[in-house]
């Protein structure tokens, strides 16, 4: 009896706190879901009174499309940098005995948080000045391409290290360059991995605030997630039809992404264990 | 198509390992050469330097007319098959095969068409299109052939070509193998670590030992002839009998039993010497009832390897192995004695092969004279018969 009761508290028990994780993380998601096609949003999630005159209103705003716009210039053009110089560095750290070497990839690894981080935000803000990369997307994209690039190798370097040497060596032995075998054979093989790297840069990019918030000074260049934070009505107060429906087009891209490339390249926790 | 010819090849890893040692070999044009070796004695170093996917230290390496010791694997001219096969996973079985041609620059008409030739000549027609993953083991192994063969390479080298089939496979593709090498007469070397597999593919065999060929010769001469006790015990799928015995007038004492010297050998071994004597499991025959020279014991263990079994005595301290053919066995507990064919007894000194003048020169004969420095041991006359 006492038994059976204890057991009963106990499922009552983890319903709850289960209820409570999962509307910690559904309630937001709800929102995001209702209130752009509610007419008068609020801070609440509730059934909407539907209308598509926020999405109107949206495309009436001068920045807000042109800033979707940049946000995937910026995304592609450091995924594009990223997976490039990642793909190189890999595959040379991976073939070639330095001493020191996982040293090094831990350092940079940890070094990296800083350089796209709050800590390093005034030398930062000083190099790009002197470079005169200030207000310019490539200054954007060198900066985000470098704080980056550590955690990308060392994601990529898992998948050179599970490549077997001979395929580079029977390409090497029918007179294939460095260059080519990379091209030919090493590059396709780790492609998931690829996938893997050019999906998560796009995601940092895409949700990366500090850098182009620092970096760009005239709002045409400026991309979503800067965007986001001048929706202010006259008032002063926040404009949450236009920040929710602005919100809900800011998500769809990563969204469909992540769809898109776990459908072509079949997503996996690649990495850990060695197919 | 050329021969292959190593002098004083050296190869020292970092940190002092010595994989290959001076090492002087020839394979003939159009020869079909096996690296026979247990793991770790070189002979994939061996393969991979004359690749060029490994330096040579020290020594050089020539192919036909061509030094090649310091050119990169892709302008050697040869064409590898690796033990993993290292097919090409995201190519299809065509764009493998037509890789080399893809790198030489070959349009794509003419690269496809050669690569679909080689395709049918290694009976792969109809898979052209498949991925690797796809395929059999045999499928792979011969894809993988075929990408070697597709360029015509000058030579043609085989890592451990068979140890990635299975046991009934592995025959198929050895034959397989040795009608492709005859007709293409292309200079092949292959490597592997198992001697039934040298014994029925080579023409002659390299048996090596930590970076040293311990004995060069052709599959008749390094099965009847081992050259030191290491090739002995190494070559032949049930183990030589090995056992000690001591020189006693024209005759060896050998486990109870009192042999006689090889008449080519007498003048070589002096009364009282302490020799090793060796003598095959299939070159002794059972017999029930006690005979001369023969080894006398208690039948202790009885194994059936098919059409024939190999019978254990208990001979004094000793083990003697004899193969018995079917329904001849005998039962565990049983006396039986094993008698010695003759001219089938060699004897060891110092874990080398004792060789009278007449032998060395048939076996120099055979060979060629530069091997006698790569580890043959060879009387001072036995060279001078080897150079008639």
């Amino acid at each position: 009896m006492n038994e059976t009761v204890r057991e009963a508290l106990r499922r009552i028990g983890l319903a709850t706190f289960v209820s409570a994780v999962l509307g910690f993380f559904a309630l937001p998601l709800l929102w995001l879901a209702f209130a752009p096609f509610d007419a008068n949003p609020g801070i609440t999630a509730s059934l909407p009174e539907f209308t598509l005159h926020n999405f109107k209103v949206l495309m009436d705003n001068p920045y807000a499309l042109a800033s979707l716009r940049n946000s995937v210039l910026l995304a592609a053009g450091t995924a594009a940098l990223v997976v490039a110089c990642a793909a190189l560095a890999a595959y040379a750290l991976s073939r070639v005995r330095i001493p020191g070497r996982d040293v090094l990839l831990y350092l940079l690894l940890l070094l990296s948080s800083i350089i796209t981080g709050t800590a390093a935000m005034v030398p930062v803000f000083l190099l790009a000045f002197n470079l005169h990369l200030i207000d310019s997307r490539a200054g954007v994209v060198l900066v985000l391409t470098g704080g980056l690039l550590p955690a990308a190798i060392f994601l990529l370097k898992d998948f050179t290290d599970g490549t077997p040497v001979s395929y580079e060596e029977a390409a090497r032995v029918f007179g294939a360059s460095p260059l080519q075998i990379l091209r030919h054979v090493v590059a396709p093989v780790i492609r998931p991995g690829l996938a893997t790297v050019a999906v998560w840069t796009v995601a940092q990019v895409w949700g990366d605030f500090l850098m182009p918030f620092l970096l760009l000074r005239n709002p045409d260049k400026a991309p979503a997630s800067v965007i986001m934070y001048t929706f202010y009505t006259e008032g002063g107060q926040p404009d949450l039809a236009l920040i929710s429906t602005f919100s809900l087009l800011y998500s769809l891209p990563v969204v469909v992404m992540y769809l898109f490339v776990s459908r072509r390249y079949g997503f996996r926790f690649h990495g850990g264990i060695k197919r | 198509m050329s021969a292959i010819t190593l002098r004083a090849l050296t190869k020292v890893y970092p940190g002092g390992v010595r994989a290959l040692d001076a090492l002087d070999l020839d394979v003939a044009d159009g020869e079909f050469f096996a690296l026979l070796g247990p793991s770790g004695c070189g002979k994939t170093t061996l393969l991979r330097t004359v690749a060029g996917l490994e330096t040579a230290t020290g020594g050089t390496i020539r192919l036909g007319d061509a030094d090649v010791t310091r050119l990169p694997p892709g302008r050697r001219d040869v064409g590898m098959v690796f033990q993993d096969y290292a097919l090409f996973p995201h190519m299809t079985v065509l764009d493998n095969i037509a890789y080399p041609l893809r790198i030489k620059k070959e349009g794509r008409a003419r690269r496809h068409g050669a690569a679909a030739e080689a395709a049918e000549y290694l009976s792969l027609a109809g898979l052209e299109q498949r991925r690797p993953g796809e395929l059999s083991g045999g499928q792979q192994q011969r894809v993988a052939l075929a990408r070697a063969l597709v360029a015509h390479p000058r030579i043609f080298l085989l890592d451990e070509p068979l140890s990635n089939l299975d046991a009934r496979l592995r025959l198929e593709a050895r034959t397989f193998l040795k009608r492709l090498q005859r007709e293409l007469g292309v200079t092949t070397v292959f490597v592997t670590h198992d001697q039934a597999e040298a014994l029925a593919l080579a023409d002659r065999i390299a048996v090596m030992e930590a970076g040293r060929i311990r004995q060069l010769g052709t599959p008749v001469e390094v099965f009847r002839r081992p050259a030191n006790l290491f090739v002995a015990s190494f070559i032949g799928s049930t183990p030589m009998n090995l056992l000690p015995g001591r020189v006693c007038g024209g005759s060896v004492a050998v486990a109870g039993a009192v042999l006689p010297v090889p008449a080519e050998e007498r003048g070589s071994v002096e009364d009282g010497e302490s020799v090793v004597c060796g003598v095959r499991p299939e070159y002794l025959d059972f017999s029930d009832v006690p005979a001369d020279g023969a080894f006398g014991g208690r039948v202790s263990v009885v194994e059936h390897l098919g059409a024939s079994s190999l019978v254990t005595l208990d001979v004094g301290d000793d083990r003697v192995s004899v193969v018995v053919g079917e329904d001849r066995e005998p039962r565990p507990g049983d006396e039986g004695w094993a008698v010695p064919r003759p001219g089938r007894v060699l004897l060891y000194r110092d874990g080398e092969l004792i060789t009278g003048a007449a032998e060395a020169a048939e076996a120099g004969e055979a060979t060629e004279a530069g091997e006698a420095a790569a580890g043959r041991p060879v009387e001072p006359v036995a060279g001078d018969g080897g150079a008639e």
